[in-house]
Protein backbone atom coordinates (compact mmCIF):
# COMPACT_ATOMS: atom_id res chain seq x y z
CA UNK A 1 0.00 0.00 0.00
CA UNK A 2 1.49 3.17 -1.30
CA UNK A 3 1.37 6.38 1.84
CA UNK A 4 -0.39 8.40 -0.40
CA UNK A 5 -3.89 6.35 -0.03
CA UNK A 6 -3.10 6.19 3.35
CA UNK A 7 -2.84 10.19 4.02
CA UNK A 8 -5.71 11.46 6.32
CA UNK A 9 -7.27 8.04 6.61
CA UNK A 10 -8.82 7.20 10.36
CA UNK A 11 -9.43 3.67 11.46
CA UNK A 12 -11.40 4.10 14.73
CA UNK A 13 -11.07 0.81 16.90
CA UNK A 14 -13.82 1.01 20.00
CA UNK A 15 -13.38 -1.10 22.80
CA UNK A 16 -16.87 -2.56 24.19
CA UNK A 17 -15.87 -5.14 26.55
CA UNK A 18 -12.85 -5.03 29.26
CA UNK A 19 -13.25 -8.60 30.65
CA UNK A 20 -16.47 -10.99 31.05
CA UNK A 21 -18.64 -9.88 33.27
CA UNK A 22 -18.11 -6.07 31.69
CA UNK A 23 -21.42 -3.45 31.07
CA UNK A 24 -23.46 -5.68 28.72
CA UNK A 25 -24.53 -2.18 27.37
CA UNK A 26 -20.95 -0.99 26.67
CA UNK A 27 -21.45 -2.90 22.84
CA UNK A 28 -24.49 -1.49 21.77
CA UNK A 29 -23.74 1.69 22.69
CA UNK A 30 -20.33 1.60 21.00
CA UNK A 31 -21.88 0.40 17.59
CA UNK A 32 -24.69 3.19 17.63
CA UNK A 33 -23.40 6.11 19.20
CA UNK A 34 -21.67 7.10 16.64
CA UNK A 35 -19.20 6.18 14.20
CA UNK A 36 -16.82 3.32 14.27
CA UNK A 37 -15.20 0.96 12.21
CA UNK A 38 -13.68 -1.56 14.25
CA UNK A 39 -15.49 -3.30 17.73
CA UNK A 40 -12.79 -4.55 19.83
CA UNK A 41 -14.39 -7.18 22.69
CA UNK A 42 -11.68 -8.79 25.12
CA UNK A 43 -13.36 -11.30 27.60
CA UNK A 44 -10.34 -12.98 28.53
CA UNK A 45 -8.65 -12.78 32.06
CA UNK A 46 -5.54 -15.11 33.58
CA UNK A 47 -8.05 -17.61 35.05
CA UNK A 48 -11.31 -17.34 32.69
CA UNK A 49 -9.84 -20.11 30.36
CA UNK A 50 -9.72 -22.34 33.15
CA UNK A 51 -13.27 -21.71 33.86
CA UNK A 52 -14.32 -22.00 30.34
CA UNK A 53 -11.88 -25.26 30.30
CA UNK A 54 -14.52 -27.36 32.61
CA UNK A 55 -17.29 -25.88 31.46
CA UNK A 56 -16.30 -27.86 27.89
CA UNK A 57 -15.08 -30.93 29.87
CA UNK A 58 -19.18 -30.82 31.00
CA UNK A 59 -20.22 -30.01 27.16
CA UNK A 60 -18.59 -29.91 24.40
CA UNK A 61 -20.19 -27.21 22.53
CA UNK A 62 -19.24 -24.77 25.59
CA UNK A 63 -15.82 -23.17 26.67
CA UNK A 64 -16.45 -19.89 25.04
CA UNK A 65 -17.43 -16.20 26.68
CA UNK A 66 -21.38 -17.17 26.18
CA UNK A 67 -21.99 -13.05 26.64
CA UNK A 68 -20.47 -12.44 23.28
CA UNK A 69 -23.46 -13.79 21.50
CA UNK A 70 -25.52 -11.55 22.86
CA UNK A 71 -23.01 -8.82 22.30
CA UNK A 72 -23.20 -9.37 18.49
CA UNK A 73 -26.96 -9.78 18.58
CA UNK A 74 -27.36 -6.31 19.97
CA UNK A 75 -25.39 -4.69 17.32
CA UNK A 76 -26.67 -6.61 13.76
CA UNK A 77 -27.85 -3.65 12.27
CA UNK A 78 -23.98 -2.32 12.62
CA UNK A 79 -22.21 -5.17 11.64
CA UNK A 80 -24.54 -6.32 9.04
CA UNK A 81 -25.73 -2.99 7.16
CA UNK A 82 -22.86 -0.68 7.83
CA UNK A 83 -19.52 -2.83 8.19
CA UNK A 84 -18.72 -2.45 11.54
CA UNK A 85 -16.46 -5.64 12.00
CA UNK A 86 -16.14 -7.27 15.45
CA UNK A 87 -12.34 -8.59 16.76
CA UNK A 88 -12.78 -10.58 19.75
CA UNK A 89 -11.24 -12.91 21.86
CA UNK A 90 -14.47 -14.72 23.04
CA UNK A 91 -13.46 -18.11 21.75
CA UNK A 92 -12.33 -18.80 24.79
CA UNK A 93 -11.19 -22.57 24.60
CA UNK A 94 -13.49 -23.37 22.16
CA UNK A 95 -13.37 -20.45 19.11
CA UNK A 96 -15.40 -23.21 16.42
CA UNK A 97 -18.03 -23.48 19.29
CA UNK A 98 -18.38 -20.15 19.89
CA UNK A 99 -18.45 -19.53 15.59
CA UNK A 100 -21.24 -22.25 15.14
CA UNK A 101 -23.12 -20.17 18.26
CA UNK A 102 -22.66 -16.46 16.13
CA UNK A 103 -23.73 -18.52 12.72
CA UNK A 104 -26.98 -19.54 14.57
CA UNK A 105 -27.96 -16.17 15.60
CA UNK A 106 -27.42 -15.05 12.70
CA UNK A 107 -29.89 -16.63 11.06
CA UNK A 108 -32.11 -15.74 13.73
CA UNK A 109 -31.72 -12.42 12.76
CA UNK A 110 -31.87 -12.91 9.05
CA UNK A 111 -28.28 -11.45 7.98
CA UNK A 112 -26.00 -14.70 7.65
CA UNK A 113 -25.62 -13.73 3.96
CA UNK A 114 -23.72 -10.64 5.18
CA UNK A 115 -21.69 -12.53 7.75
CA UNK A 116 -18.46 -14.07 7.55
CA UNK A 117 -16.63 -15.40 10.45
CA UNK A 118 -13.15 -15.86 10.72
CA UNK A 119 -11.88 -18.42 13.68
CA UNK A 120 -8.27 -18.32 14.84
CA UNK A 121 -7.34 -21.26 16.53
CA UNK A 122 -3.95 -23.19 17.47
CA UNK A 123 -3.18 -21.60 20.67
CA UNK A 124 -4.78 -24.49 22.80
CA UNK A 125 -1.64 -26.48 23.93
CA UNK A 126 -3.71 -28.57 26.31
CA UNK A 127 -3.74 -31.91 23.98
CA UNK A 128 0.41 -31.76 23.63
CA UNK A 129 1.31 -30.71 27.07
CA UNK A 130 3.01 -33.89 26.87
CA UNK A 131 4.23 -34.64 23.96
CA UNK A 132 5.70 -30.61 24.55
CA UNK A 133 7.13 -31.74 28.13
CA UNK A 134 9.03 -34.47 26.12
CA UNK A 135 10.43 -32.86 23.81
CA UNK A 136 12.38 -30.97 25.77
CA UNK A 137 9.93 -27.58 26.85
CA UNK A 138 9.87 -27.44 30.41
CA UNK A 139 7.39 -24.91 31.02
CA UNK A 140 8.81 -23.84 33.73
CA UNK A 141 6.96 -21.24 35.96
CA UNK A 142 7.91 -18.23 35.22
CA UNK A 143 7.87 -16.79 38.64
CA UNK A 144 9.49 -20.10 41.27
CA UNK A 145 11.18 -21.77 38.63
CA UNK A 146 9.44 -25.05 38.43
CA UNK A 147 9.04 -27.12 35.65
CA UNK A 148 5.22 -28.08 34.92
CA UNK A 149 5.82 -31.85 35.46
CA UNK A 150 5.39 -31.14 39.12
CA UNK A 151 1.82 -29.90 38.75
CA UNK A 152 0.86 -32.18 35.58
CA UNK A 153 -1.51 -34.34 36.69
CA UNK A 154 -3.72 -30.82 37.82
CA UNK A 155 -3.29 -28.78 34.87
CA UNK A 156 -6.99 -28.02 33.42
CA UNK A 157 -6.05 -25.95 30.77
CA UNK A 158 -3.01 -24.71 28.79
CA UNK A 159 -3.13 -21.97 26.48
CA UNK A 160 0.01 -19.86 23.98
CA UNK A 161 -0.92 -16.16 23.98
CA UNK A 162 -1.03 -15.23 20.34
CA UNK A 163 -0.62 -12.12 18.88
CA UNK A 164 -1.98 -9.73 15.57
CA UNK A 165 -0.85 -11.60 12.72
CA UNK A 166 -3.77 -14.73 12.53
CA UNK A 167 -5.99 -11.88 13.00
CA UNK A 168 -4.77 -9.50 10.14
CA UNK A 169 -5.02 -12.62 8.08
CA UNK A 170 -8.90 -13.33 8.86
CA UNK A 171 -9.45 -9.30 8.25
CA UNK A 172 -7.82 -9.88 4.76
CA UNK A 173 -10.02 -12.72 3.89
CA UNK A 174 -13.07 -10.57 4.37
CA UNK A 175 -14.10 -11.91 7.65
CA UNK A 176 -16.25 -9.18 9.15
CA UNK A 177 -16.32 -11.03 12.80
CA UNK A 178 -13.33 -11.97 14.07
CA UNK A 179 -12.77 -14.62 16.98
CA UNK A 180 -9.61 -16.22 18.67
CA UNK A 181 -8.92 -18.05 21.48
CA UNK A 182 -6.04 -16.54 24.17
CA UNK A 183 -5.22 -13.59 22.07
CA UNK A 184 -3.24 -11.09 24.17
CA UNK A 185 -5.70 -8.53 25.07
CA UNK A 186 -3.68 -5.39 22.59
CA UNK A 187 -3.56 -7.54 19.69
CA UNK A 188 -7.35 -7.26 19.28
CA UNK A 189 -7.06 -3.58 18.86
CA UNK A 190 -3.35 -3.76 16.88
CA UNK A 191 -4.92 -6.20 14.27
CA UNK A 192 -7.12 -3.80 12.84
CA UNK A 193 -4.61 -1.19 12.03
CA UNK A 194 -2.42 -2.83 11.12
CA UNK A 195 -4.28 -4.69 8.79
CA UNK A 196 -6.04 -1.36 7.44
CA UNK A 197 -2.88 0.65 7.36
CA UNK A 198 -0.54 -2.33 5.55
CA UNK A 199 1.89 -1.96 8.68
CA UNK A 200 4.59 -4.69 7.79
CA UNK A 201 5.64 -7.29 10.09
CA UNK A 202 8.60 -5.65 11.35
CA UNK A 203 7.32 -1.89 11.42
CA UNK A 204 8.10 -1.83 15.33
CA UNK A 205 7.28 1.49 16.34
CA UNK A 206 3.61 1.40 14.37
CA UNK A 207 3.13 -1.95 15.62
CA UNK A 208 3.95 -1.02 19.12
CA UNK A 209 1.87 1.89 18.79
CA UNK A 210 -0.66 -0.28 17.97
CA UNK A 211 0.27 -2.60 21.29
CA UNK A 212 -0.21 1.31 23.47
CA UNK A 213 -3.15 1.65 21.86
CA UNK A 214 -4.70 -1.51 22.90
CA UNK A 215 -3.65 -1.28 26.40
CA UNK A 216 -5.33 2.04 26.98
CA UNK A 217 -8.60 0.69 25.53
CA UNK A 218 -8.37 -2.89 26.60
CA UNK A 219 -10.02 -2.14 29.97
CA UNK A 220 -12.58 -0.78 28.65
CA UNK A 221 -14.11 2.19 30.64
CA UNK A 222 -10.80 2.33 33.07
CA UNK A 223 -9.12 5.03 30.98
CA UNK A 224 -12.22 7.03 30.09
CA UNK A 225 -13.32 8.15 33.51
CA UNK A 226 -13.73 4.45 35.33
CA UNK A 227 -11.57 4.15 38.14
CA UNK A 228 -10.16 7.01 38.04
CA UNK A 229 -8.81 8.94 40.74
CA UNK A 230 -7.62 12.14 39.59
CA UNK A 231 -10.56 14.52 40.07
CA UNK A 232 -12.97 11.38 40.66
CA UNK A 233 -16.00 13.72 42.47
CA UNK A 234 -16.20 15.80 39.28
CA UNK A 235 -16.07 13.45 36.45
CA UNK A 236 -19.63 13.99 34.63
CA UNK A 237 -22.17 11.53 34.43
CA UNK A 238 -20.60 8.22 34.68
CA UNK A 239 -24.28 6.69 34.54
CA UNK A 240 -23.73 6.98 30.72
CA UNK A 241 -19.71 6.41 30.54
CA UNK A 242 -18.61 6.98 27.28
CA UNK A 243 -16.43 3.54 26.25
CA UNK A 244 -13.11 4.56 24.61
CA UNK A 245 -12.10 4.61 20.98
CA UNK A 246 -8.76 4.57 19.40
CA UNK A 247 -9.19 6.62 16.11
CA UNK A 248 -5.30 5.40 14.32
CA UNK A 249 -3.63 6.93 11.32
CA UNK A 250 -1.11 5.41 9.27
CA UNK A 251 1.96 6.97 11.09
CA UNK A 252 1.04 4.94 14.73
CA UNK A 253 -0.19 8.15 16.09
CA UNK A 254 -3.75 8.10 17.21
CA UNK A 255 -6.43 10.08 19.35
CA UNK A 256 -8.23 8.58 22.33
CA UNK A 257 -11.92 9.95 21.97
CA UNK A 258 -15.53 8.22 23.04
CA UNK A 259 -18.74 9.05 21.32
CA UNK A 260 -20.64 12.37 21.84
CA UNK A 261 -23.31 13.00 24.61
CA UNK A 262 -21.34 9.93 26.73
CA UNK A 263 -20.32 10.79 30.37
CA UNK A 264 -17.35 10.17 31.96
CA UNK A 265 -14.05 12.27 30.70
CA UNK A 266 -10.37 11.59 29.01
CA UNK A 267 -7.67 13.35 29.82
CA UNK A 268 -4.02 13.32 30.01
CA UNK A 269 -4.87 12.04 33.40
CA UNK A 270 -6.99 9.38 33.26
CA UNK A 271 -5.09 7.94 30.13
CA UNK A 272 -2.11 7.88 32.35
CA UNK A 273 -3.77 5.65 35.08
CA UNK A 274 -4.74 3.30 32.65
CA UNK A 275 -1.59 3.16 31.04
CA UNK A 276 0.35 2.60 34.43
CA UNK A 277 -2.15 0.19 35.01
CA UNK A 278 -0.97 -4.12 35.40
CA UNK A 279 2.58 -2.56 34.15
CA UNK A 280 6.13 -4.36 34.95
CA UNK A 281 9.23 -2.86 33.55
CA UNK A 282 8.13 -0.08 30.98
CA UNK A 283 11.34 -0.37 28.59
CA UNK A 284 9.81 -3.75 28.20
CA UNK A 285 6.32 -4.56 27.27
CA UNK A 286 6.39 -8.01 25.40
CA UNK A 287 3.59 -8.97 23.31
CA UNK A 288 4.43 -12.17 20.57
CA UNK A 289 4.62 -8.99 17.73
CA UNK A 290 6.96 -6.88 19.55
CA UNK A 291 8.72 -4.91 22.48
CA UNK A 292 6.59 -1.93 23.01
CA UNK A 293 8.96 0.79 25.28
CA UNK A 294 6.34 2.76 27.31
CA UNK A 295 8.59 5.49 28.00
CA UNK A 296 8.59 6.60 24.62
CA UNK A 297 4.74 7.68 24.94
CA UNK A 298 3.95 11.06 24.56
CA UNK A 299 0.34 12.63 25.82
CA UNK A 300 -1.02 15.57 24.57
CA UNK A 301 -5.00 17.34 24.75
CA UNK A 302 -6.27 17.11 21.21
CA UNK A 303 -8.92 19.14 21.75
CA UNK A 304 -9.30 21.73 24.51
CA UNK A 305 -10.78 19.66 27.20
CA UNK A 306 -12.92 17.70 24.87
CA UNK A 307 -12.43 14.15 26.00
CA UNK A 308 -9.27 13.80 23.46
CA UNK A 309 -5.51 12.69 24.12
CA UNK A 310 -3.23 12.18 20.99
CA UNK A 311 -0.84 9.70 21.27
CA UNK A 312 2.56 9.92 19.76
CA UNK A 313 6.31 9.32 19.67
CA UNK A 314 6.23 5.98 20.35
CA UNK A 315 9.44 3.37 19.89
CA UNK A 316 9.44 -0.59 19.50
CA UNK A 317 11.78 -2.86 18.79
CA UNK A 318 11.93 -6.80 17.67
CA UNK A 319 9.85 -9.19 20.35
CA UNK A 320 11.66 -12.44 21.48
CA UNK A 321 11.17 -16.19 20.16
CA UNK A 322 9.12 -17.15 22.99
CA UNK A 323 5.65 -17.10 23.54
CA UNK A 324 3.82 -16.85 27.02
CA UNK A 325 1.25 -19.52 27.78
CA UNK A 326 -1.44 -19.39 30.40
CA UNK A 327 -1.39 -22.69 32.57
CA UNK A 328 -3.91 -23.23 34.86
CA UNK A 329 -4.32 -26.05 37.62
CA UNK A 330 -5.74 -27.24 40.90
CA UNK A 331 -4.30 -26.26 43.95
CA UNK A 332 -6.68 -27.28 46.76
CA UNK A 333 -9.55 -25.54 48.23
CA UNK A 334 -10.43 -22.12 50.20
CA UNK A 335 -13.35 -20.32 52.75
CA UNK A 336 -13.86 -17.48 53.50
CA UNK A 337 -16.24 -16.55 56.57
CA UNK A 338 -17.44 -13.45 57.60
CA UNK A 339 -19.00 -11.86 60.84
CA UNK A 340 -20.22 -8.01 61.65
CA UNK A 341 -19.52 -6.86 64.90
CA UNK A 342 -20.94 -3.88 65.96
CA UNK A 343 -20.02 -0.57 68.49
CA UNK A 344 -19.23 -0.18 71.00
CA UNK A 345 -15.56 -1.60 70.65
CA UNK A 346 -16.30 -3.46 67.59
CA UNK A 347 -13.01 -3.65 66.97
CA UNK A 348 -12.02 -5.39 69.56
CA UNK A 349 -14.89 -7.72 69.79
CA UNK A 350 -13.56 -8.79 65.79
CA UNK A 351 -10.06 -9.67 67.21
CA UNK A 352 -11.37 -11.74 70.38
CA UNK A 353 -13.56 -13.46 67.68
CA UNK A 354 -10.64 -14.48 65.79
CA UNK A 355 -8.61 -15.32 69.03
CA UNK A 356 -11.17 -18.30 69.70
CA UNK A 357 -11.98 -18.95 66.47
CA UNK A 358 -8.14 -20.13 66.13
CA UNK A 359 -8.15 -21.65 69.16
CA UNK A 360 -11.26 -23.92 68.28
CA UNK A 361 -9.09 -24.84 65.10
CA UNK A 362 -6.50 -25.86 66.63
CA UNK A 363 -7.99 -27.72 69.45
CA UNK A 364 -9.86 -29.97 66.59
CA UNK A 365 -5.91 -30.35 64.82
CA UNK A 366 -7.24 -28.84 61.71
CA UNK A 367 -4.04 -27.87 59.68
CA UNK A 368 -4.39 -25.29 56.78
CA UNK A 369 -1.72 -24.04 54.09
CA UNK A 370 -2.66 -20.49 55.14
CA UNK A 371 -4.74 -18.69 57.67
CA UNK A 372 -5.73 -15.22 57.08
CA UNK A 373 -7.19 -12.53 59.05
CA UNK A 374 -9.02 -9.67 58.62
CA UNK A 375 -10.60 -6.45 59.90
CA UNK A 376 -12.76 -4.77 56.91
CA UNK A 377 -13.36 -1.17 58.29
CA UNK A 378 -10.16 -0.80 60.16
CA UNK A 379 -7.04 -2.63 58.23
CA UNK A 380 -8.66 -4.97 56.07
CA UNK A 381 -6.74 -3.00 52.59
CA UNK A 382 -4.11 -0.81 54.19
CA UNK A 383 -2.83 -2.60 57.36
CA UNK A 384 -1.03 -1.19 59.78
CA UNK A 385 -0.71 2.24 57.33
CA UNK A 386 -4.30 2.89 58.24
CA UNK A 387 -3.40 3.90 61.71
CA UNK A 388 -5.32 3.33 64.37
CA UNK A 389 -9.39 3.18 63.60
CA UNK A 390 -10.98 4.79 66.65
CA UNK A 391 -14.19 3.29 67.42
CA UNK A 392 -15.99 2.79 64.24
CA UNK A 393 -19.48 1.73 63.67
CA UNK A 394 -18.78 -1.54 62.77
CA UNK A 395 -16.05 -3.70 61.52
CA UNK A 396 -16.55 -7.20 59.79
CA UNK A 397 -13.70 -9.60 60.69
CA UNK A 398 -12.89 -11.62 57.47
CA UNK A 399 -11.45 -14.93 58.43
CA UNK A 400 -10.25 -17.09 55.20
CA UNK A 401 -8.09 -20.48 54.86
CA UNK A 402 -6.91 -22.60 52.20
CA UNK A 403 -5.67 -26.46 52.05
CA UNK A 404 -5.15 -28.76 50.22
CA UNK A 405 -7.33 -31.61 51.85
CA UNK A 406 -11.14 -30.37 50.91
CA UNK A 407 -12.77 -31.94 54.33
CA UNK A 408 -10.21 -29.99 56.42
CA UNK A 409 -11.49 -26.69 54.94
CA UNK A 410 -15.40 -28.16 54.66
CA UNK A 411 -14.68 -28.44 58.69
CA UNK A 412 -13.97 -24.71 59.25
CA UNK A 413 -17.01 -23.59 57.34
CA UNK A 414 -19.00 -25.04 60.51
CA UNK A 415 -17.30 -22.96 62.89
CA UNK A 416 -18.26 -19.97 61.77
CA UNK A 417 -22.17 -19.36 62.97
CA UNK A 418 -21.74 -20.80 66.22
CA UNK A 419 -19.80 -17.91 67.28
CA UNK A 420 -22.77 -15.64 67.01
CA UNK A 421 -24.51 -17.43 69.97
CA UNK A 422 -21.18 -18.80 71.61
CA UNK A 423 -18.50 -15.73 71.30
CA UNK A 424 -18.30 -12.02 71.63
CA UNK A 425 -21.11 -10.24 71.42
CA UNK A 426 -23.30 -7.18 68.50
CA UNK A 427 -22.75 -9.36 66.26
CA UNK A 428 -24.84 -9.46 62.80
CA UNK A 429 -24.08 -9.63 59.14
CA UNK A 430 -24.39 -13.82 58.86
CA UNK A 431 -27.19 -13.73 56.55
CA UNK A 432 -24.95 -15.43 53.88
CA UNK A 433 -24.94 -18.98 55.73
CA UNK A 434 -21.95 -21.30 55.77
CA UNK A 435 -18.90 -19.97 54.17
CA UNK A 436 -18.67 -22.02 50.44
CA UNK A 437 -15.65 -24.16 49.72
CA UNK A 438 -14.48 -23.29 46.42
CA UNK A 439 -11.85 -25.27 44.60
CA UNK A 440 -8.65 -22.80 43.84
CA UNK A 441 -7.76 -22.67 40.12
CA UNK A 442 -4.21 -21.25 40.15
CA UNK A 443 -2.08 -19.54 37.60
CA UNK A 444 1.01 -20.80 36.18
CA UNK A 445 2.86 -18.51 33.61
CA UNK A 446 5.22 -20.04 31.61
CA UNK A 447 7.54 -19.25 28.48
CA UNK A 448 7.62 -21.77 24.94
CA UNK A 449 9.46 -21.45 22.10
CA UNK A 450 7.22 -19.65 19.32
CA UNK A 451 8.06 -22.25 16.90
CA UNK A 452 5.83 -25.12 18.39
CA UNK A 453 3.02 -22.93 18.17
CA UNK A 454 1.04 -22.73 14.65
CA UNK A 455 -1.92 -21.01 14.28
CA UNK A 456 -4.65 -21.73 12.26
CA UNK A 457 -7.10 -19.34 10.32
CA UNK A 458 -10.11 -20.24 8.78
CA UNK A 459 -13.14 -18.48 7.39
CA UNK A 460 -16.73 -19.10 7.04
CA UNK A 461 -19.58 -17.89 5.37
CA UNK B 1 7.80 20.79 55.20
CA UNK B 2 5.81 17.38 55.00
CA UNK B 3 3.99 16.77 52.02
CA UNK B 4 1.42 13.85 51.87
CA UNK B 5 0.97 11.57 47.99
CA UNK B 6 -2.27 12.12 48.29
CA UNK B 7 -1.88 16.01 47.68
CA UNK B 8 0.73 16.03 45.36
CA UNK B 9 -0.13 12.68 43.00
CA UNK B 10 -2.35 10.11 41.61
CA UNK B 11 -2.05 6.48 41.02
CA UNK B 12 -3.52 3.24 39.75
CA UNK B 13 -2.40 -0.37 40.64
CA UNK B 14 -3.09 -3.24 39.62
CA UNK B 15 -1.15 -7.19 39.81
CA UNK B 16 0.60 -9.54 38.26
CA UNK B 17 0.91 -12.80 40.17
CA UNK B 18 2.12 -12.35 43.66
CA UNK B 19 3.31 -8.79 42.63
CA UNK B 20 1.41 -5.76 42.95
CA UNK B 21 2.65 -2.96 40.77
CA UNK B 22 1.51 1.16 41.68
CA UNK B 23 1.88 3.85 39.56
CA UNK B 24 2.39 6.88 40.96
CA UNK B 25 1.53 9.92 38.74
CA UNK B 26 2.12 13.63 39.62
CA UNK B 27 -0.62 15.66 39.29
CA UNK B 28 1.56 18.48 38.28
CA UNK B 29 4.43 17.84 35.66
CA UNK B 30 6.34 20.68 37.66
CA UNK B 31 5.86 18.23 40.90
CA UNK B 32 7.31 14.84 39.12
CA UNK B 33 10.81 15.72 39.75
CA UNK B 34 9.49 15.82 43.71
CA UNK B 35 8.58 12.22 43.28
CA UNK B 36 11.56 11.20 41.62
CA UNK B 37 13.78 12.67 44.48
CA UNK B 38 12.11 11.24 47.75
CA UNK B 39 9.76 8.98 46.74
CA UNK B 40 12.89 5.83 46.08
CA UNK B 41 12.82 2.56 46.28
CA UNK B 42 14.20 2.21 49.70
CA UNK B 43 11.56 4.80 51.02
CA UNK B 44 8.89 2.57 49.67
CA UNK B 45 10.08 -0.13 50.81
CA UNK B 46 10.11 0.80 54.01
CA UNK B 47 6.44 2.15 53.98
CA UNK B 48 5.34 -1.31 53.01
CA UNK B 49 7.42 -3.29 55.48
CA UNK B 50 5.70 -5.81 56.69
CA UNK B 51 2.63 -5.57 54.34
CA UNK B 52 4.91 -6.95 51.19
CA UNK B 53 7.11 -9.99 51.85
CA UNK B 54 9.72 -9.56 48.16
CA UNK B 55 11.76 -6.39 47.28
CA UNK B 56 10.94 -3.25 45.50
CA UNK B 57 11.28 -2.29 42.19
CA UNK B 58 11.39 1.12 40.69
CA UNK B 59 10.86 2.30 37.06
CA UNK B 60 10.94 5.94 36.16
CA UNK B 61 8.62 7.22 32.98
CA UNK B 62 9.60 11.01 32.90
CA UNK B 63 7.72 11.25 29.85
CA UNK B 64 4.12 10.45 31.53
CA UNK B 65 5.67 12.43 34.91
CA UNK B 66 4.96 8.95 36.77
CA UNK B 67 7.08 6.13 38.64
CA UNK B 68 5.78 2.56 38.66
CA UNK B 69 7.18 0.38 41.62
CA UNK B 70 6.76 -3.12 41.56
CA UNK B 71 5.77 -4.84 44.93
CA UNK B 72 6.99 -8.26 45.39
CA UNK B 73 5.22 -10.79 47.71
CA UNK B 74 1.96 -8.31 48.12
CA UNK B 75 -0.68 -10.44 47.17
CA UNK B 76 -0.61 -14.05 49.45
CA UNK B 77 0.09 -15.34 46.66
CA UNK B 78 -1.86 -13.59 44.24
CA UNK B 79 -5.01 -14.47 41.40
CA UNK B 80 -6.64 -17.41 43.05
CA UNK B 81 -4.56 -18.55 45.98
CA UNK B 82 -4.91 -15.35 47.65
CA UNK B 83 -7.41 -14.84 50.81
CA UNK B 84 -6.97 -11.23 51.08
CA UNK B 85 -9.62 -8.76 50.14
CA UNK B 86 -7.65 -7.04 47.96
CA UNK B 87 -6.35 -10.22 46.02
CA UNK B 88 -5.48 -7.87 43.17
CA UNK B 89 -3.82 -5.41 44.24
CA UNK B 90 -6.36 -2.99 42.85
CA UNK B 91 -6.13 -0.14 46.36
CA UNK B 92 -2.00 -0.41 46.91
CA UNK B 93 -2.03 2.76 45.04
CA UNK B 94 -4.12 4.74 47.92
CA UNK B 95 -1.53 3.00 50.67
CA UNK B 96 0.83 4.54 48.25
CA UNK B 97 -0.90 7.80 48.75
CA UNK B 98 -1.02 7.72 52.66
CA UNK B 99 3.12 8.38 52.50
CA UNK B 100 4.54 11.48 53.82
CA UNK B 101 7.72 13.16 52.34
CA UNK B 102 9.93 15.97 53.98
CA UNK B 103 11.17 18.55 51.34
CA UNK B 104 13.21 21.14 51.93
CA UNK B 105 11.49 24.45 52.76
CA UNK B 106 12.85 26.45 49.83
CA UNK B 107 12.01 23.71 47.31
CA UNK B 108 8.40 23.38 48.58
CA UNK B 109 7.55 26.72 48.07
CA UNK B 110 8.97 26.93 44.85
CA UNK B 111 7.21 24.50 43.39
CA UNK B 112 3.56 25.40 45.14
CA UNK B 113 3.87 22.23 46.99
CA UNK B 114 0.81 22.08 48.94
CA UNK B 115 2.37 20.94 52.60
CA UNK B 116 -0.31 20.49 55.15
CA UNK B 117 -0.15 20.34 59.07
CA UNK B 118 -2.97 18.07 59.24
CA UNK B 119 -0.71 14.97 57.89
CA UNK B 120 1.94 14.02 60.45
CA UNK B 121 4.78 12.02 59.57
CA UNK B 122 3.19 8.24 60.23
CA UNK B 123 4.94 6.66 62.96
CA UNK B 124 5.07 2.88 63.16
CA UNK B 125 4.35 1.60 66.33
CA UNK B 126 7.36 -0.57 68.31
CA UNK B 127 5.76 -4.03 67.94
CA UNK B 128 5.21 -3.74 63.97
Amino acid sequence: MSSSNQAGKIVRVAAGQGFWGDWLEAPRRQADGGQIDYLMLDYLAEVTMSILQKQKERDPKMGYARDFIGAVESIWPAIAERGVRVVANAGGVNPPACADAVRQSAERAGVSKSVRIGVVTGDDLLPRLDELIASGHPLANMETGEPLSTVRDRVLSANAYIGSTPIVEALSKKANIVITGRSTDTALTMAPLRFEFGWGAEDWDRLAAGIIAGHIIECGAQCSGGNCLYDWQNIPDLANVGYPIVEGAADGTFVIAKHPNTGGRISIRSVTEQLVYEMGDPHSYITPDVIADFTTIHLEDAGGGTDRVRVFGIKGRPPTDKLKVSIAYRAGFKAVGTLVYSWPDALAKAQLADRVLRERLDNLGLRFAKVLTEFVGASATHGPLAGEPGDPPEVQLRFGVRGEDKATVERFTREIAPLVLNGPPSVTGFAGGRPKVEEIVAYWPALVDKSVVQTRVEVLG
Amino acid sequence: MNVRLVDIAHARSGDKGDTANVGLIAVEAVWYPVLERYVTRERVASHFRGIITGPVERYELPNLNALNFLLHGALDGGGTLSLKTDAQGKVFSTAMLRMVIEVPDDEAKALKLPGSKKWPTYQRSPKE
